[in-house]
C-alpha cells in the first residue's frame, strides 16, 4: 500500500524530478565552459590571427599601428587573461565588435538569428510533420513497393550532404524552372519595411527544403521501425483480440506509441540542424547565423563574432536537447515517479 | 447441450525458411480436438512448449503470419471466418492472454478494461483492488495486479465463450481461487469457458473437462471427476494442509509438482460426479496424475517431444511403458468410458 501512496504523486513535481533537473542545468553549464574554452583555444591557435589578417589587408602598415592593435586585441596578455577577459565580457552582455560588420557582436547575432531562427523552424516543423508522416505510410506498407521506394529515397537522403542537396534544389528549381528566386532572404534592392510575408516565404523554401532533408529522411526511417515493432508487440495482438479495427489500432496504439520517441528524436536534432544550416544557408546566401558563422571562420577571421556565434549555437542545443530531456518525462509516463 | 466452439482435427505449422529458399514446416500442432458447450468450463492442460497458446491465439485469430493453420474451427456451427471473428472478438468471444506485456503501455489500466465506468469499479473491486489502480500505467503494476486486470478486461462483456490463457500465474493461491469461481459462475450462467492451465490441480477442482495436451495434440479429454478419487479426495488420502497443493504440469518430471504444499484435501463443492483417478484412460494422464504433489510425485523418465522433432507414430510413444508395434501408426482419437482417447491400447 505505501507503494499506492507514492504513486499518488506522479502528477507533481518531486524533490527527485528537481534534483535530476538541477543536475541537467548544471551540466548545460558545464558544457557552455568547455565550448568556450576549447573554441576559444582554437580560435587563439589560429594562424590567422587579428595581427596577421591586419597585416596581410594592409601592407606596409606602421609599427606604431601594429602595437596599437596589438594592444586593442590584447594580443600580449597571456591567454588564460584573454579567456577570462572574454568570458566575463560574455556574462555583462559585451560581446565585442565584429570586425566584418564594424557593429557589436550581440546587434549581429540578433539580426541573423531571427533569420535563422525562420529557417530552422520552418525545416524542423517541415521535416518533422512529412517525417512522421513519411514513416506511418512506411511502416502501413511495409515490405510492400510504397515502402521499399520511400525507404530507398530516404536512406539516399540520409547520406548525402545537405549543400548538394541545397545545389540540386537550386539548379533545379532556380535555375531551371526559375520558380524560386537564387539566394538572399528579401529580394535585392527593396527596402526592409516594405518586403512582404509573401516575398520572405519565397526566399525561405528552397533553403528550408534543403534543411528539413537533413532530419526528415531519419526520423521518417525511425518512425517506421518503431511502428513496425509496435506492430508485433503483444498489445497489437491483444488489441486484435479484443475487436479493435486497422484504424483503432493505428491511432489508439500505433502512433501514440511512436509519437513520444519521435518528437524526442526531432528534439535532439537541433544539434544537426544548427550544423547543416551553415551549409544551406552558405549555398542560398542566405542571411543568417550559419552564414555569418562561415563568413567569419573561413575569410574574414572574425574572432568575437565566430565566438559569439559558437556560444549561442552551444546554448540553442543545449536547450534542444533539454527540452527532449524534459519532454521524455513529462510525456512518456514509462519515466513518471522513477526520478 | 450446444456447442459454442468446436475445434476439430486443428494443425498448426510454422514456415521456417533456412536460407533464403528452402522452405520449410516446423509441426507444432496435430489431430487436435476440443469443444466447449454451453456453460461448460473446459481446462486445456498440458506442460509449457506444448502448443496450447498457438491454440488459444489460433481460435482468436491473431497467430504469426508465417503460421499455416489446417483442420476447422467452428463457432456455433458456422466456421470461424476473419469476418465472423471480427464481428465477435471483443464481444462474444474474449480473451486473457498470456503474459503481462499484452497491455498497451501508454494507456492507463482502467480505458483498457472498459470505459463504462460503473462496470469497471465493479470488476476493480472484485478482485480486491483499489479505484485508484485503474489510473495507473501498466508499468506500474505488479505482475499479479496485472494478471487481474486482463481477467477483468475479458469479463467486462458478457462474452459467450472466455478463451483464458494461462490467467492464473502470480496470483496468490487466494485470488486464483477468486478468478477461478469468476470463471466457473460465467459458465454455470451459460457461457463457455476454455482455460488454458498447466496448474492441474485447479483444473480438476473448476473444470468440467480436461483435455491432457502432449506435444501439440489432445491425448485425451476426460471428465475432471476422472482426476478425483472415489470420496472426494486427491487419490492417495493424505490429509493436511490448506489446499494448497500446486500440481504444476511440467511434463519433465523432476519439475512436476511446483511447490507440492500440502495435498488439496476439501471436497471441491461443486457437486461433480466423484470419479477415480484410475478412470484415466491415456498413459500421459496417468503419467500427470501420478505426478501430481498429492499422488507421491511419481516421475515419468523422457521428456516432450519439441516441435519439429516430433515422432512418426504416437507422440507419447518414446516414453510409454504400453508401446506395442502398433504404436508405429499414429491413434486416432476414439470415444472410451464417457471421454476420448488417443491411444491403440487404452481401455
Ligand atoms: N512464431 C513461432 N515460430 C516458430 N515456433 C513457434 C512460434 N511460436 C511458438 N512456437 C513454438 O511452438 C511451441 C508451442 O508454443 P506455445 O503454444 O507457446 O506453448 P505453451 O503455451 O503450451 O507453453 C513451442 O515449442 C514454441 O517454440
Ligand atoms: S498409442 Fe501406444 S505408445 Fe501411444 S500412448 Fe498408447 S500405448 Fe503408448
Ligand atoms: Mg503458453
Amino acid at each position: 500500500m505505501g507503494k499506492l501512496k507514492s504513486w499518488g504523486i506522479r502528477g507533481g513535481v518531486s524533490l527527485g524530478k528537481l534534483k535530476s533537473w538541477g543536475i541537467y542545468i548544471g551540466r548545460g553549464v558545464a558544457l557552455l565552459f568547455a565550448v568556450s574554452a576549447l573554441s576559444f583555444a582554437l580560435a587563439s591557435a589560429s594562424p590567422i590571427n587579428p595581427e596577421t589578417r591586419y597585416r596581410l589587408s594592409h601592407p606596409g602598415v606602421s609599427q606604431e599601428n601594429v602595437t596599437k592593435m596589438r594592444e586593442y586585441w590584447g594580443i600580449d596578455e597571456p591567454p588564460v587573461g584573454r579567456y577570462l577577459g572574454w568570458l566575463g565580457g560574455l556574462v555583462r552582455g559585451e560581446w565585442g565588435m565584429s570586425t566584418t560588420y564594424r557593429r557589436p557582436v550581440l546587434d549581429v547575432i540578433g539580426e541573423r538569428f531571427s533569420a535563422s531562427f525562420a529557417l530552422m523552424a520552418t525545416a524542423w516543423v517541415l521535416s518533422g510533420l512529412t517525417g512522421f508522416a513519411m514513416g506511418c505510410v512506411m511502416a502501413a506498407a511495409r515490405d510492400r513497393w510504397p515502402d521499399r521506394i520511400l525507404r530507398r529515397i530516404c536512406l539516399f537522403l540520409c547520406s548525402v550532404p545537405t549543400f548538394w542537396i541545397g545545389l540540386v534544389l537550386l539548379a533545379v528549381f532556380s535555375a531551371n524552372l526559375g520558380w524560386f528566386p537564387f539566394g538572399l532572404a528579401v529580394p535585392p534592392g527593396v527596402r526592409a519595411e516594405s518586403v512582404t510575408l509573401a516575398q520572405r516565404i519565397h526566399h525561405l523554401a528552397l533553403p528550408a527544403l534543403t534543411l528539413s532533408c537533413l532530419s526528415f529522411a531519419n526520423l521518417a526511417l525511425h518512425v517506421r521501425e518503431k511502428l513496425v515493432d509496435v506492430y508485433q508487440s503483444d498489445y497489437v495482438l491483444y488489441a486484435r483480440a479484443r475487436g479493435e479495427c486497422g484504424a483503432q489500432i493505428l491511432f489508439g496504439h500505433g502512433i501514440r506509441n511512436a509519437l513520444v520517441p519521435a518528437i524526442i528524436m526531432q528534439f535532439g536534432s537541433v544539434s544537426e540542424l544548427f550544423g547543416g544550416s551553415v551549409f544551406a544557408e552558405s549555398v542560398f546566401s542566405y542571411p543568417g547565423l550559419g552564414s555569418a558563422l562561415a563568413k567569419a571562420g573561413m575569410d574574414a577571421s572574425d574572432i568575437p563574432l565566430f565566438l559569439g556565434i559558437v556560444m549561442i549555437s552551444a546554448v540553442f542545443i543545449f536547450a534542444g536537447n533539454l527540452t527532449a530531456n524534459i519532454l521524455t518525462q513529462v510525456i512518456d509516463p514509462r519515466t513518471k515517479g522513477v526520478g | 447441450m450446444n456447442n459454442i466452439l468446436e475445434v476439430k482435427d486443428f494443425s498448426l505449422a510454422f514456415a521456417m525458411y533456412d536460407g533464403v529458399f528452402h522452405r520449410r514446416m516446423l509441426n507444432v500442432i496435430t489431430n487436435l480436438n476440443i469443444t466447449v458447450g454451453e456453460g461448460e468450463m473446459v481446462a486445456v492442460a498440458g506442460s509449457s512448449g506444448s502448443g496450447k497458446s498457438l491454440l488459444a491465439h489460433g481460435i482468436m485469430g491473431i497467430l504469426p503470419q508465417n503460421a499455416v493453420t489446417g483442420g476447422s474451427v467452428l463457432w456455433r456451427g458456422q466456421p470461424m471466418t476473419p469476418k465472423l471473428l471480427k464481428k465477435i472478438r471483443g464481444r462474444a468471444l474474449a480473451f486473457v492472454p498470456q503474459s503481462v506485456t499484452y497491455l498497451d503501455p501508454l494507456i492507463r489500466v482502467g480505458r483498457q478494461i472498459t470505459r463504462d465506468k460503473g462496470k469497471l469499479g465493479e470488476l476493480i473491486s472484485r478482485y480486491h483492488l483499489k479505484p485508484e489502480v485503474a489510473r495507473l500505467y501498466p508499468h506500474e503494476l505488479s505482475g499479479g495486479m496485472t494478471r487481474r486486470i486482463m481477467i477483468c478486461a475479458a469479463l467486462a462483456g458478457s462474452p459467450e465463450l472466455v478463451v483464458a490463457d494461462e490467467p492464473t500465474p502470480g496470483l496468490s493461491r487466494h485470488l486464483a481461487e477468486h478468478a477461478m469461481k469468476h470463471f466457473r459462475e460465467m459458465a454455470d450462467a451459460g457461457a463457455g469457458v476454455l482455460l488454458v492451465t498447466h496448474d492441474i490441480e485447479l483444473a480438476i477442482r473448476f473444470a468440467d473437462r480436461i483435455a491432457v495436451f502432449y506435444g501439440g495434440t489432445t491425448v485425451e479429454t476426460a471428465d475432471a471427476a476422472d482426476f478425483v478419487n472415489g470420496d472426494g479426495r486427491y487419490p492417495n488420502g493424505r490429509d493436511g494442509g490448506d489446499g494448497a497443493g500446486v500440481g504444476q504440469v511440467t511434463g519433465d518430471s523432476q519439475d512436476a509438482g511446483g511447490d507440492g504444499a500440502g495435498a488439496g484435501s476439501e471436497p471441491d463443492g461443486t457437486g461433480r460426479r466423484q470419479g477415480d483417478g484410475v478412470g484415466l484412460r491415456h498413459p500421459y494422464s496417468k503419467a500427470l496424475w501420478a505426478a501430481m504433489p498429492q499422488n507421491g510425485f511419481v516421475p515419468t523418465p523422457g521428456v516432450q517431444p519439441y516441435a519439429g522433432d516430433l515422432p512418426a507414430g504416437c507422440l507419447y510413444a518414446p516414453r510409454c511403458p504400453m508401446r506395442t508395434q502398433a504404436c508405429d501408426v499414429a491413434p486416432e482419437p476414439r470415444p472410451l468410458r464417457g471421454g476420448v482417447v488417443s491411444c491403440h491400447h487404452a481401455v
